[in-house]
Protein backbone atom coordinates (compact mmCIF):
# COMPACT_ATOMS: atom_id res chain seq x y z
CA UNK A 1 0.00 0.00 0.00
CA UNK A 2 2.68 2.47 1.07
CA UNK A 3 4.90 1.58 -1.88
CA UNK A 4 1.91 2.14 -4.16
CA UNK A 5 1.55 5.70 -2.85
CA UNK A 6 5.27 6.25 -3.12
CA UNK A 7 5.22 5.09 -6.72
CA UNK A 8 2.32 7.40 -7.61
CA UNK A 9 3.93 10.33 -5.81
CA UNK A 10 7.27 9.68 -7.47
CA UNK A 11 5.64 9.58 -10.90
CA UNK A 12 3.85 12.89 -10.34
CA UNK A 13 6.99 14.53 -8.98
CA UNK A 14 8.91 13.37 -12.03
CA UNK A 15 6.22 14.86 -14.27
CA UNK A 16 6.44 18.21 -12.52
CA UNK A 17 10.25 18.22 -12.73
CA UNK A 18 10.17 17.26 -16.42
CA UNK A 19 7.75 20.10 -17.23
CA UNK A 20 9.86 22.54 -15.26
CA UNK A 21 13.03 21.47 -17.08
CA UNK A 22 11.29 21.79 -20.47
CA UNK A 23 10.08 25.25 -19.53
CA UNK A 24 13.55 26.28 -18.33
CA UNK A 25 15.19 25.18 -21.55
CA UNK A 26 12.46 26.97 -23.53
CA UNK A 27 11.42 23.79 -25.29
CA UNK A 28 7.89 24.21 -23.98
CA UNK A 29 5.98 27.46 -23.84
CA UNK A 30 4.20 28.42 -20.66
CA UNK A 31 0.76 28.52 -22.28
CA UNK A 32 1.01 24.80 -23.12
CA UNK A 33 2.70 23.78 -19.86
CA UNK A 34 0.07 25.46 -17.68
CA UNK A 35 -2.56 22.79 -18.01
CA UNK A 36 -0.02 19.99 -17.46
CA UNK A 37 1.33 21.60 -14.32
CA UNK A 38 -2.20 21.96 -12.94
CA UNK A 39 -2.98 18.34 -13.80
CA UNK A 40 0.21 16.98 -12.24
CA UNK A 41 -0.22 19.05 -9.09
CA UNK A 42 -3.80 17.78 -8.83
CA UNK A 43 -2.60 14.20 -9.11
CA UNK A 44 0.07 14.82 -6.45
CA UNK A 45 -2.59 16.18 -4.10
CA UNK A 46 -4.86 13.19 -4.73
CA UNK A 47 -1.94 10.80 -4.18
CA UNK A 48 -1.20 12.40 -0.80
CA UNK A 49 -4.85 12.64 0.27
CA UNK A 50 -6.69 9.76 -1.42
CA UNK A 51 -9.68 10.38 0.84
CA UNK A 52 -10.40 13.49 -1.20
CA UNK A 53 -11.12 11.27 -4.20
CA UNK A 54 -13.74 9.39 -2.17
CA UNK A 55 -15.31 12.64 -1.03
CA UNK A 56 -15.35 13.96 -4.61
CA UNK A 57 -17.00 10.81 -5.95
CA UNK A 58 -19.68 11.06 -3.24
CA UNK A 59 -20.37 14.66 -4.20
CA UNK A 60 -20.50 13.77 -7.92
CA UNK A 61 -22.60 10.65 -7.17
CA UNK A 62 -20.12 8.32 -8.86
CA UNK A 63 -20.14 4.91 -7.20
CA UNK A 64 -16.51 3.99 -7.76
CA UNK A 65 -14.02 6.79 -7.07
CA UNK A 66 -11.55 5.40 -9.60
CA UNK A 67 -14.14 5.85 -12.37
CA UNK A 68 -14.38 9.51 -11.53
CA UNK A 69 -10.61 9.76 -11.85
CA UNK A 70 -10.60 7.93 -15.17
CA UNK A 71 -13.50 9.95 -16.52
CA UNK A 72 -11.90 13.17 -15.41
CA UNK A 73 -8.54 12.33 -16.93
CA UNK A 74 -10.12 11.32 -20.25
CA UNK A 75 -12.00 14.62 -20.38
CA UNK A 76 -8.82 16.57 -19.65
CA UNK A 77 -6.86 14.69 -22.34
CA UNK A 78 -9.65 15.29 -24.84
CA UNK A 79 -9.66 19.01 -24.13
CA UNK A 80 -5.90 19.16 -24.49
CA UNK A 81 -6.12 17.40 -27.87
CA UNK A 82 -8.73 19.86 -29.10
CA UNK A 83 -6.63 22.73 -27.86
CA UNK A 84 -3.61 21.40 -29.78
CA UNK A 85 -5.72 21.03 -32.94
CA UNK A 86 -6.85 24.64 -32.75
CA UNK A 87 -3.27 25.77 -32.15
CA UNK A 88 -2.17 23.73 -35.18
CA UNK A 89 -4.88 25.31 -37.33
CA UNK A 90 -3.81 28.78 -36.33
CA UNK A 91 -0.19 27.81 -37.10
CA UNK A 92 -1.27 26.65 -40.55
CA UNK A 93 -3.04 29.94 -41.19
CA UNK A 94 0.10 31.82 -40.17
CA UNK A 95 2.26 29.62 -42.39
CA UNK A 96 -0.13 30.27 -45.25
CA UNK A 97 0.06 34.03 -44.81
CA UNK A 98 3.86 33.95 -44.57
CA UNK A 99 4.09 31.73 -47.64
CA UNK A 100 2.03 34.24 -49.60
CA UNK A 101 4.18 37.11 -48.41
CA UNK A 102 7.39 35.27 -49.39
CA UNK A 103 6.01 34.58 -52.87
CA UNK A 104 4.94 38.21 -53.31
CA UNK A 105 8.34 39.44 -52.12
CA UNK A 106 10.19 37.04 -54.43
CA UNK A 107 8.27 38.40 -57.40
CA UNK A 108 9.01 41.94 -56.28
CA UNK A 109 12.73 41.18 -55.86
CA UNK A 110 12.81 39.64 -59.32
CA UNK A 111 11.22 42.77 -60.78
CA UNK A 112 13.65 45.06 -58.96
CA UNK A 113 16.64 42.94 -60.06
CA UNK A 114 15.50 43.13 -63.66
CA UNK A 115 15.17 46.91 -63.38
CA UNK A 116 18.55 47.22 -61.75
CA UNK A 117 20.39 45.15 -64.29
CA UNK A 118 18.57 47.08 -67.00
CA UNK A 119 19.92 50.34 -65.54
CA UNK A 120 23.47 49.19 -64.85
CA UNK A 121 24.07 47.34 -68.10
CA UNK A 122 21.84 49.05 -70.65
CA UNK A 123 23.79 47.89 -73.69
CA UNK A 124 23.88 44.14 -73.76
CA UNK A 125 25.52 42.68 -76.84
CA UNK A 126 23.06 41.59 -79.47
CA UNK A 127 20.24 43.46 -77.74
CA UNK A 128 19.64 40.50 -75.49
CA UNK A 129 17.39 40.90 -72.51
CA UNK A 130 19.51 41.63 -69.41
CA UNK A 131 19.88 38.49 -67.41
CA UNK A 132 17.81 38.25 -64.28
CA UNK A 133 19.03 35.93 -61.61
CA UNK A 134 16.46 33.60 -60.13
CA UNK A 135 15.95 34.85 -56.56
CA UNK A 136 15.36 31.32 -55.44
CA UNK A 137 18.96 30.32 -56.10
CA UNK A 138 21.21 31.07 -53.15
CA UNK A 139 23.80 33.82 -53.49
CA UNK A 140 27.43 33.25 -52.60
CA UNK A 141 28.21 35.66 -49.78
CA UNK A 142 30.85 38.23 -50.68
CA UNK A 143 34.14 37.61 -48.92
CA UNK B 1 -4.13 53.25 -50.91
CA UNK B 2 -2.34 51.30 -53.65
CA UNK B 3 -1.80 53.11 -56.91
CA UNK B 4 -4.73 52.14 -59.08
CA UNK B 5 -4.19 50.92 -62.58
CA UNK B 6 -6.71 51.95 -65.26
CA UNK B 7 -10.30 50.77 -64.94
CA UNK B 8 -9.87 48.16 -67.62
CA UNK B 9 -6.72 46.62 -66.16
CA UNK B 10 -7.08 42.88 -65.99
CA UNK B 11 -5.08 40.24 -64.15
CA UNK B 12 -5.60 36.63 -65.17
CA UNK B 13 -4.71 34.44 -62.19
CA UNK B 14 -3.68 30.91 -63.14
CA UNK B 15 -3.13 28.61 -60.14
CA UNK B 16 -0.79 25.82 -61.23
CA UNK B 17 0.51 22.78 -59.43
CA UNK B 18 2.83 20.57 -61.48
CA UNK B 19 1.33 21.66 -64.81
CA UNK B 20 4.50 22.02 -66.91
CA UNK B 21 2.80 20.14 -69.74
CA UNK B 22 -0.04 22.59 -70.22
CA UNK B 23 0.78 25.87 -68.47
CA UNK B 24 2.98 27.22 -71.26
CA UNK B 25 0.30 26.71 -73.87
CA UNK B 26 -2.37 28.25 -71.65
CA UNK B 27 -0.26 31.35 -70.93
CA UNK B 28 0.61 31.87 -74.60
CA UNK B 29 -3.02 31.57 -75.61
CA UNK B 30 -4.17 33.94 -72.85
CA UNK B 31 -1.64 36.57 -73.95
CA UNK B 32 -2.64 36.14 -77.59
CA UNK B 33 -6.39 36.45 -76.92
CA UNK B 34 -6.04 39.19 -74.29
CA UNK B 35 -2.97 41.24 -75.21
CA UNK B 36 -3.86 43.98 -72.70
CA UNK B 37 -4.03 41.58 -69.75
CA UNK B 38 -1.33 40.56 -67.29
CA UNK B 39 -1.09 36.83 -66.71
CA UNK B 40 -0.06 35.79 -63.21
CA UNK B 41 0.75 32.13 -62.75
CA UNK B 42 0.66 31.14 -59.08
CA UNK B 43 3.05 28.23 -58.85
CA UNK B 44 1.66 26.29 -55.91
CA UNK B 45 4.85 24.60 -54.74
CA UNK B 46 5.37 22.59 -57.92
CA UNK B 47 8.21 20.12 -58.09
CA UNK B 48 8.46 20.30 -61.88
CA UNK B 49 9.35 23.15 -64.26
CA UNK B 50 5.94 24.89 -64.07
CA UNK B 51 7.49 28.15 -62.90
CA UNK B 52 10.19 28.30 -65.59
CA UNK B 53 7.79 27.26 -68.37
CA UNK B 54 5.26 29.93 -67.36
CA UNK B 55 7.95 32.61 -67.16
CA UNK B 56 9.30 31.71 -70.58
CA UNK B 57 5.79 31.96 -71.99
CA UNK B 58 5.58 35.54 -70.72
CA UNK B 59 3.67 35.26 -67.48
CA UNK B 60 4.52 36.81 -64.15
CA UNK B 61 5.05 34.01 -61.68
CA UNK B 62 4.27 33.95 -58.00
CA UNK B 63 6.32 31.10 -56.55
CA UNK B 64 4.78 29.69 -53.39
CA UNK B 65 7.56 27.85 -51.54
CA UNK B 66 5.14 25.18 -50.26
CA UNK B 67 1.91 23.72 -51.62
CA UNK B 68 -1.13 25.55 -50.23
CA UNK B 69 -3.91 24.19 -52.42
CA UNK B 70 -6.07 26.13 -54.88
CA UNK B 71 -7.56 28.35 -52.16
CA UNK B 72 -4.14 29.34 -50.88
CA UNK B 73 -2.79 29.98 -54.36
CA UNK B 74 -5.81 32.10 -55.25
CA UNK B 75 -5.59 34.26 -52.13
CA UNK B 76 -1.95 34.95 -52.96
CA UNK B 77 -3.10 35.93 -56.46
CA UNK B 78 -5.82 38.23 -55.11
CA UNK B 79 -3.29 39.81 -52.74
CA UNK B 80 -1.06 40.55 -55.71
CA UNK B 81 -4.00 42.00 -57.67
CA UNK B 82 -5.02 44.13 -54.69
CA UNK B 83 -1.55 45.51 -53.98
CA UNK B 84 -0.72 46.16 -57.63
CA UNK B 85 -4.03 47.95 -58.09
CA UNK B 86 -5.71 45.80 -60.72
CA UNK B 87 -9.34 46.64 -61.42
CA UNK B 88 -10.41 43.13 -62.36
CA UNK B 89 -9.21 39.56 -62.15
CA UNK B 90 -10.18 36.33 -63.85
CA UNK B 91 -9.39 32.94 -62.35
CA UNK B 92 -8.33 30.54 -65.06
CA UNK B 93 -7.24 26.90 -64.81
CA UNK B 94 -3.78 25.83 -65.95
CA UNK B 95 -4.91 22.52 -67.39
CA UNK B 96 -6.49 23.99 -70.50
CA UNK B 97 -10.05 23.27 -69.42
CA UNK B 98 -11.13 26.91 -69.61
CA UNK B 99 -11.37 28.72 -72.91
CA UNK B 100 -9.51 32.07 -72.94
CA UNK B 101 -11.97 33.30 -75.58
CA UNK B 102 -14.72 33.06 -72.96
CA UNK B 103 -13.03 35.65 -70.70
CA UNK B 104 -14.32 38.55 -72.79
CA UNK B 105 -17.79 37.06 -72.48
CA UNK B 106 -17.40 36.86 -68.71
CA UNK B 107 -16.23 40.48 -68.44
CA UNK B 108 -18.96 41.76 -70.77
CA UNK B 109 -21.61 39.98 -68.73
CA UNK B 110 -20.08 41.43 -65.57
CA UNK B 111 -20.36 44.96 -67.00
CA UNK B 112 -23.90 44.45 -68.26
CA UNK B 113 -25.26 43.04 -65.02
CA UNK B 114 -23.13 45.32 -62.85
CA UNK B 115 -21.99 42.26 -60.92
CA UNK B 116 -19.04 42.04 -58.54
CA UNK B 117 -18.39 38.38 -59.29
CA UNK B 118 -19.25 36.63 -62.52
CA UNK B 119 -19.05 32.85 -62.56
CA UNK B 120 -18.47 31.04 -65.81
CA UNK B 121 -20.95 28.18 -65.51
CA UNK B 122 -20.38 25.03 -67.51
CA UNK B 123 -23.34 24.27 -69.75
CA UNK B 124 -25.09 21.12 -68.73
CA UNK B 125 -24.26 18.28 -71.09
CA UNK B 126 -21.41 19.98 -72.85
CA UNK B 127 -18.92 17.54 -74.28
CA UNK B 128 -16.09 16.74 -71.91
CA UNK B 129 -18.10 17.58 -68.87
CA UNK B 130 -20.75 15.09 -67.82
CA UNK B 131 -21.58 14.24 -64.23
CA UNK B 132 -24.10 11.65 -63.21
CA UNK B 133 -25.54 9.97 -60.15
CA UNK B 134 -24.73 11.05 -56.58
CA UNK B 135 -22.13 13.57 -57.68
CA UNK B 136 -24.75 15.28 -59.81
CA UNK B 137 -27.25 15.35 -56.93
CA UNK B 138 -24.62 16.90 -54.68
CA UNK B 139 -23.95 19.61 -57.22
CA UNK B 140 -27.70 20.23 -57.57
CA UNK B 141 -27.99 20.56 -53.81
CA UNK B 142 -25.08 23.01 -53.70
CA UNK B 143 -26.64 25.05 -56.51
CA UNK B 144 -30.02 25.19 -54.78
CA UNK B 145 -28.61 26.36 -51.46
CA UNK B 146 -26.13 28.83 -52.93
CA UNK B 147 -28.76 30.28 -55.26
CA UNK B 148 -30.80 31.17 -52.19
CA UNK B 149 -27.78 32.63 -50.39
CA UNK B 150 -26.75 34.73 -53.39
CA UNK B 151 -30.32 35.70 -54.42
CA UNK B 152 -29.77 34.61 -58.00
CA UNK B 153 -29.87 31.42 -60.00
CA UNK B 154 -26.55 29.60 -59.88
CA UNK B 155 -26.27 26.28 -61.67
CA UNK B 156 -22.55 25.57 -61.46
CA UNK B 157 -21.18 26.43 -58.05
CA UNK B 158 -18.01 24.36 -58.30
CA UNK B 159 -16.75 26.21 -61.35
CA UNK B 160 -13.23 27.55 -60.97
CA UNK B 161 -13.75 30.04 -63.79
CA UNK B 162 -14.77 33.41 -62.45
CA UNK B 163 -14.21 37.13 -62.83
CA UNK B 164 -13.95 39.58 -59.92
CA UNK B 165 -14.05 43.35 -59.73
CA UNK B 166 -12.16 45.57 -57.31
CA UNK B 167 -14.56 45.02 -54.41
CA UNK B 168 -14.33 41.25 -54.72
CA UNK B 169 -10.53 41.42 -55.04
CA UNK B 170 -10.43 43.47 -51.84
CA UNK B 171 -12.56 40.91 -50.04
CA UNK B 172 -10.73 37.86 -51.32
CA UNK B 173 -7.25 39.27 -50.73
CA UNK B 174 -7.88 38.99 -47.00
CA UNK B 175 -10.53 36.31 -46.80
CA UNK B 176 -10.26 33.37 -49.15
CA UNK B 177 -10.60 29.93 -47.58
CA UNK B 178 -8.05 27.18 -48.15
CA UNK B 179 -10.57 24.53 -47.06
CA UNK B 180 -12.02 21.81 -49.25
CA UNK B 181 -14.43 23.47 -51.72
CA UNK B 182 -13.43 26.75 -50.06
CA UNK B 183 -12.25 28.27 -53.32
CA UNK B 184 -15.65 27.69 -54.92
CA UNK B 185 -18.58 27.08 -52.56
CA UNK B 186 -17.42 28.94 -49.47
CA UNK B 187 -16.03 31.89 -51.41
CA UNK B 188 -19.48 32.42 -52.96
CA UNK B 189 -21.04 32.39 -49.50
CA UNK B 190 -18.45 34.85 -48.19
CA UNK B 191 -19.00 37.17 -51.14
CA UNK B 192 -22.80 37.03 -50.94
CA UNK B 193 -22.70 37.65 -47.19
CA UNK B 194 -20.42 40.65 -47.68
CA UNK B 195 -23.09 42.14 -49.94
CA UNK B 196 -21.39 41.53 -53.27
CA UNK B 197 -23.47 40.81 -56.35
CA UNK B 198 -22.77 37.31 -57.66
CA UNK B 199 -24.02 36.33 -61.11
CA UNK B 200 -23.29 33.60 -63.62
CA UNK B 201 -23.05 33.30 -67.36
CA UNK B 202 -22.92 30.09 -69.38
CA UNK B 203 -19.60 29.21 -70.98
CA UNK B 204 -18.43 26.17 -72.88
CA UNK B 205 -15.59 24.11 -71.49
CA UNK B 206 -12.93 22.24 -73.33
CA UNK B 207 -12.10 18.61 -72.83
CA UNK B 208 -9.65 18.45 -69.97
CA UNK B 209 -6.21 17.44 -71.11
CA UNK B 210 -5.85 15.19 -68.07
CA UNK B 211 -8.21 13.84 -65.44
CA UNK B 212 -11.96 13.36 -65.63
CA UNK B 213 -14.69 13.57 -63.02
CA UNK B 214 -14.74 10.31 -61.11
CA UNK B 215 -17.80 8.09 -61.15
CA UNK B 216 -16.87 5.89 -58.20
CA UNK B 217 -19.84 5.79 -55.79
CA UNK B 218 -17.57 5.88 -52.74
CA UNK B 219 -15.79 8.97 -53.98
CA UNK B 220 -19.15 10.52 -54.83
CA UNK B 221 -20.36 9.76 -51.30
CA UNK B 222 -17.25 11.31 -49.77
CA UNK B 223 -17.75 14.32 -52.04
CA UNK B 224 -21.34 14.64 -50.79
CA UNK B 225 -20.34 14.46 -47.14
CA UNK B 226 -17.50 16.94 -47.50
CA UNK B 227 -19.69 19.27 -49.55
CA UNK B 228 -22.43 19.21 -46.90
CA UNK B 229 -19.87 19.85 -44.16
CA UNK B 230 -18.24 22.68 -46.12
CA UNK B 231 -21.64 24.23 -46.80
CA UNK B 232 -22.79 23.90 -43.19
CA UNK B 233 -19.59 25.47 -41.87
CA UNK B 234 -19.66 28.25 -44.47
CA UNK B 235 -23.30 29.11 -43.76
CA UNK B 236 -22.89 29.10 -39.99
CA UNK B 237 -19.79 31.26 -39.95
CA UNK B 238 -20.21 34.84 -38.81
CA UNK B 239 -20.47 37.36 -41.61
CA UNK B 240 -17.32 39.32 -42.23
CA UNK B 241 -17.87 42.76 -43.66
CA UNK B 242 -16.10 44.01 -46.74
CA UNK B 243 -12.78 45.54 -45.64
CA UNK B 244 -12.23 49.16 -46.55
CA UNK B 245 -9.87 50.17 -49.32
CA UNK B 246 -6.83 50.59 -47.05
CA UNK B 247 -3.73 48.44 -47.24
CA UNK B 248 -3.04 46.73 -43.93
Amino acid sequence: MITGYAFALGLCAMLVVLLFVLLRTRRLREKYAGIWIIVSLGVVVLAIFPSWAFWLSRVARVNTPVNLLFGGSIAVLLLVCIHLSTELSSQEEKTRTLTEEIALLRLEVRGLRAEESFLTEPVSPGGAVPSTRDPSTPVEPAR
Amino acid sequence: MPAMLPDRSLLVIVPAWNEEQSVGRVVLELLRVLPYATVLVVNDGSTDRTSAVAREAGARVLDLPVNLGVGGAMRAGYKYAFREGYARTVQHDADGQHDPEAIELLLKAMDQEDADIMIGARFAGVRGYAVRGPRRWTMRMLSLVLSRVAHTRLTDTTSGFKACNRSAIRLFSSNYPAEYLGDTVESIVIAARAGLKVRQVGVTMRVRSAGRPSHSPIKAGVFLLRAVLALAVALSRPTEPLPREVPQ
